[in-house]
């Protein structure tokens, strides 16, 4: 760990800024937002899997009092509404482009899964727009739903134009080169697995509240948003909702998002247009049933892997077949997540040279599934990580042993592999190393006899994960089909006492940016923490931004606040050099003070400040104010990576798996807050537990959500994790000023893999599929 | 979901076969029942409004009776839709007999085969099967003492005498949908 400079410097653990308000309950959520003259919207769903919309009746809802509006599809499509955009265009083996559907904010003539808006309902109140939205009678045809992964491309056509519900068929690495050495390869292991799927349960529920003005014709939409500024540039370019200057969307504090809130969705989008046509200011707030049908989903793969082995273990190809259930529609990353940030992992940490994946992405009759934390990798990781376990047994092999054997040294970095990527640096064997150390792992084999002797069955479990992170460098994300670029802004306003607001396009929606950037901002320019406030999340305040997901907020948007501090420096020298008669290159800047080299003279930052915005006898080539932004584009991709270790025990009467021990070693690079890291790695790794013992969401063969409560989905309680043990190592990402990776994901990435892991060793069958309930584990041990 | 359950009515056979195709006593029976309309020889139309609070829906149920053996069997396969509230269909086979043990008793034996959309199946089939027994053994209660001035018995091993729910009102009204379906099970009687 880095040593921190002072107590709210990088590297110190200060306790977050934002979480007085948010553990007192005065925090400021979408939902907390009221509007003079305010209605509140009450969406229309589709009961059915896949309909055929024959009429809507609204006039017993019209009749009810206080209902203001019944407002459908067809009325979208009539006011000339454009369709939601995806927004990262993937290119088909044969170089064809991805077959992307037509998806209509609300459904005008057929309605693809169950939930999907058809309309919505404008009330005067919540209750009297719920009372309308019962009376509204619509006549659906309904037609087959297609569900089944295994049988979906031989199914019925979904949408028009997509033969065999295929969206894409896409393939990375060399084929050829992979099956040859497969089929020369001392020893192939095959495996056959799914993903399960998940649905993602931010805290706080979707909500939007969309205002209109007719006189200055501005449109607000406030909202819960992981990028405000993107969700406005395709409201206005591509829905066309209203141009962008006349569009300002705030998201306020939002209650976790975990890649759900990164979306362009039906009901933010209606809420806005609504507002306009009704003339009121128009409220939705999901409740909890619609975020389970309505939200998009995460993971759901099916996959078979072969990794071929030479005589000493040493992997000689890997090859991956995956289906990736891409919902009913195309959401605005859902390409990209089971292909580019998907195929592109499959190296992991090792330097196997042949690597082929090939990943059809299908259609069917369920929500769109779309970029869930760690979208794509912790899919890649559960392939990369359960082969090699299953390669170590089948070959005999210490797990531990075989992994090291094939592992990227730290001499090899940059290290190119052979799916697209380049690790610019890492040390593998070091987080391994002090995992193993951690989890005690030479002393397992006693830990499992002494288990043994209660009747109980322990396993463990390793994961030695790797992620791309800090996306993206824009070039190479264009070069790869997204439509937009993946840098990100940062600006800092010194204001004349010197204090400093810093606008970000990052956004926060629990990781603590108030605080660590205000760390990152003070570090860098030498002022008290205190004097630093974070805005974020508002594209009247903040001028653009590509928000947060993927573990990219420091590594990207602190970057670019990085390069504003050096800007203002820069500034400032010239200002100082000025003011004290002195070269501009004899002006240093060190810890807040401008000094004159060798001399006693020095200006600190607020005197400058003030000076910049009271400008006596300013040269003529110098402009007043202190006041500067930045646009920092990526060279790579960050890779975080490290090992984790479960360790479970298997209750053998009842098939209960309790998750006895979790350690986390992890390599984020340079940490700011290891407070906030470790908590992120808690986070992480909780709900990567949620999706190895206990979460999936299931349609049934109608294409019924029948786990749409949690009654039936099973999130992870405090009572189904031990206490974390969380450590980690430090490589200096090369590329980025401040040397971080992002730390966001890891702990949903490397988590399911290690878990399933210890259970498959515990139970001795390698076949159990996550989540591993106590049904599936007990039936296992029959 | 699948269920079954068995009830011994006090009355006889043909007099429970008449009750149960007369709409009039089994509007009688079923709480919020608005219209219960006989509509053809082998088709039932009901409509059921629930309200709770601020929710409210109205349940259309059609109910086709097929394979009828007079006055001891019938198929039914019923159709449920609650609009938003989602919507349930299925089958139920029916039979009376008379009941050996006790002279001037029938006994129903039902066996029903559904499946639930919308937000029934997304509220947690796992409850369904608890909602629609009470609701099937509520009907019983009030049929009975319609037609015989005594209230039936659950009997057999599938059919034990269910838990009153002390119900909050979100969760009352999926009792009350699956009454819906419910009713189609009791109607086939």
């Amino acid at each position: 760990m880095n040593e921190a400079k002072s107590a709210t410097g990088i590297g110190a653990s200060v306790k977050r800024k934002e979480d007085v308000r948010f553990i007192t309950g005065s925090g400021c959520y979408t939902d907390d937002i009221n509007q003079p003259g305010q209605s509140h919207a009450a969406f229309l769903r589709s009961p059915y899997a896949r309909a055929r919309i024959e009429s809507i009746d609204a006039s017993a809802a019209l009749e009810i009092e206080g209902v203001i509006a019944v407002l459908t599809g067809a009325d979208m499509v009539a006011d000339g509404l454009g369709d939601i955009p995806c927004g990262w265009l993937v290119k088909q083996k044969d170089g064809s482009d991805m077959v992307s559907a037509p998806h209509p904010p609300m459904a005008a003539t057929q309605t693809n899964y169950v939930g999907e808006p058809y309309g919505v309902v404008i009330a005067d109140t919540l209750a009297a727009a719920r009372l309308g939205m019962e009376a509204v009678l619509t006549d659906f045809t309904e037609l087959d739903a297609i569900v089944d992964l295994a049988t979906v491309r031989d199914s019925e056509q979904i949408h028009e134009g997509v033969e065999g519900n295929l969206a894409f068929d896409w393939e990375l690495g060399e084929r050829e080169a992979t099956e040859a050495a497969l089929a020369s390869a001392a020893h192939v292991t095959r495996l056959d697995l799914t993903n399960n799927r998940l649905i993602p349960n931010a805290m706080e529920p979707r909500a939007a509240l969309g205002i209109f003005d007719k006189v200055s014709g501005e449109h607000t939409l406030y909202t819960t948003s992981q990028n405000p500024h993107l969700a406005r540039l395709v409201l206005s370019a591509f829905v066309q909702i209203a141009p962008e200057h006349k569009l300002r969307i705030v998201a306020p504090d939002v209650g976790g998002g975990f890649g759900s809130k990164i979306f362009i969705y039906a009901e933010e989008t209606a809420v806005i247009w609504a507002a306009r046509k009704v003339g009121r200011p128009v409220k939705w707030t999901a409740d909890r049933s619609e975020s389970f049908l309505a939200d998009a989903h995460g993971r759901d793969h099916i996959t078979h892997a072969e990794l071929g082995t030479d005589e000493e273990g040493r992997f000689v190809a890997l090859k991956v077949q995956t289906t990736a259930n891409l919902g009913a529609y195309l959401s605005t990353f859902g390409s990209a997540v089971p292909t580019y940030l998907y195929g592109t992992l499959m190296a992991g940490q090792y330097s196997t040279p042949n690597i082929y994946v090939e990943v059809q992405g299908v259609y069917t009759n369920t929500a769109p599934v779309d970029a869930y934390r760690g979208a794509g990798r912790p899919e890649a990781t559960y392939v990369v990580e359960r082969i090699v376990e299953t390669a170590a047994r089948e070959l005999g092999r210490d797990p531990v042993e075989l992994r090291r054997l094939n592992m990227i040294k730290p001499d090899q970095f940059p290290y190119e592999t052979p799916v697209a990527l380049v690790y610019d640096t890492g040390n593998y064997e070091a987080s391994l190393a002090k995992a193993l150390v951690h989890a005690d792992y030479a002393g397992f084999a006693e830990r499992r006899a002494a288990a043994a002797a209660e009747g109980k069955r322990r396993g463990i479990g390793l994961a030695c994960y790797i992620e791309a992170c800090g996306l993206a460098p824009s070039n190479l994300a264009i070069q790869l089909g997204a439509q937009v670029g993946l840098y990100e802004s940062g600006e800092i306003r010194v204001n004349p006492t010197g204090s400093v607001t810093v606008f970000t396009g990052s956004h926060s929606h629990g990781q603590g940016h108030e605080t660590t950037f205000a760390q990152v901002v003070s570090d860098k320019l030498g002022i008290p923490f205190e004097d630093v406030e974070v805005v974020h999340g508002d594209t009247g305040r903040v001028e653009f931004g590509l928000g947060t997901y993927g573990s990219r907020s420091l590594a990207v948007g602190g970057s670019a606040l990085i390069r504003a501090a050096e800007k203002l420096i820069t500034k400032g020298r010239r200002i100082a050099a000025h003011m004290l008669e002195a070269e501009v290159d004899a002006v240093e800047f060190i810890d807040g003070d401008f000094l004159v080299k060798d001399s006693n003279q020095s200006l600190s930052f607020a005197e400058i400040a003030f000076a910049a915005y009271v400008p006596a006898n300013y040269p003529e080539d110098l402009e007043p104010g202190f006041s500067e932004k930045a646009f920092y584009d990526p060279e790579n991709f960050t890779y975080p990576a490290g090992t984790h270790i479960a360790e479970v025990e298997v209750d053998v009467d009842t098939g209960v798996v309790e998750l006895k021990q979790f350690v986390a070693v992890d390599d984020f690079g340079n940490v700011i807050n290891p407070m906030i890291v470790t908590g992120q790695v808690h986070g992480g790794v909780a709900q990567g537990a949620g999706q190895a013992l206990l979460e999936q969401a299931i349609y049934d063969e109608f294409g019924q959500l029948v786990t749409g409560s949690y009654m039936d989905y099973c999130m992870p309680r405090a009572d189904d994790v031990p206490d974390f043990t969380v450590d980690t190592t430090v490589t200096p990402c090369t590329h980025n000023p401040l040397g971080v990776k992002g730390c966001g994901e890891a702990g949903a990435i490397g988590s399911p893999a290690a878990i399933m892991n210890a259970v498959t060793d515990a139970v001795g069958d390698n076949s159990i599929s996550m989540p591993a309930t106590s049904e599936k584990v007990w039936r296992a041990l029959r | 979901m699948e269920q079954s359950g068995e009830y011994r009515v006090q009355a006889g056979l043909d007099q429970v076969w008449q009750g149960l195709n007369d709409p009039e006593i089994l509007a009688r029976c079923i709480d919020g029942c608005l219209t219960m309309e006989k509509t053809s020889e082998d088709r039932f139309e009901t409509t059921v409004k629930a309200r709770i609070g601020p929710v409210s829906a109205t349940f259309h149920t059609v109910l086709e009776l097929t394979e009828v053996v007079a006055p001891t069997r019938y198929t039914i396969n019923a159709s449920v839709t609650g609009g938003a509230a989602g919507f349930a269909r299925g089958t139920a086979q029916v039979r009376l007999s008379e009941d050996p043990d006790r002279s001037g008793a029938t006994m129903l034996r039902y066996a029903v085969k559904a499946n639930v959309g919308g937000k029934l199946a997304q509220v947690g089939s796992r409850l369904i099967d608890g909602a629609a027994r009470k609701m099937a053994n509520d009907f019983f209660a009030a049929f009975g003492e319609e037609i015989s001035g005594e209230v039936p018995v659950a009997t057999g091993a599938n059919a034990p005498e269910v838990e009153r729910f002390e119900a909050s009102g979100q969760w009352k009204i999926w009792l009350i949908v699956f009454a819906a379906l419910a009713i189609g099970v009791i109607l086939a009687l």
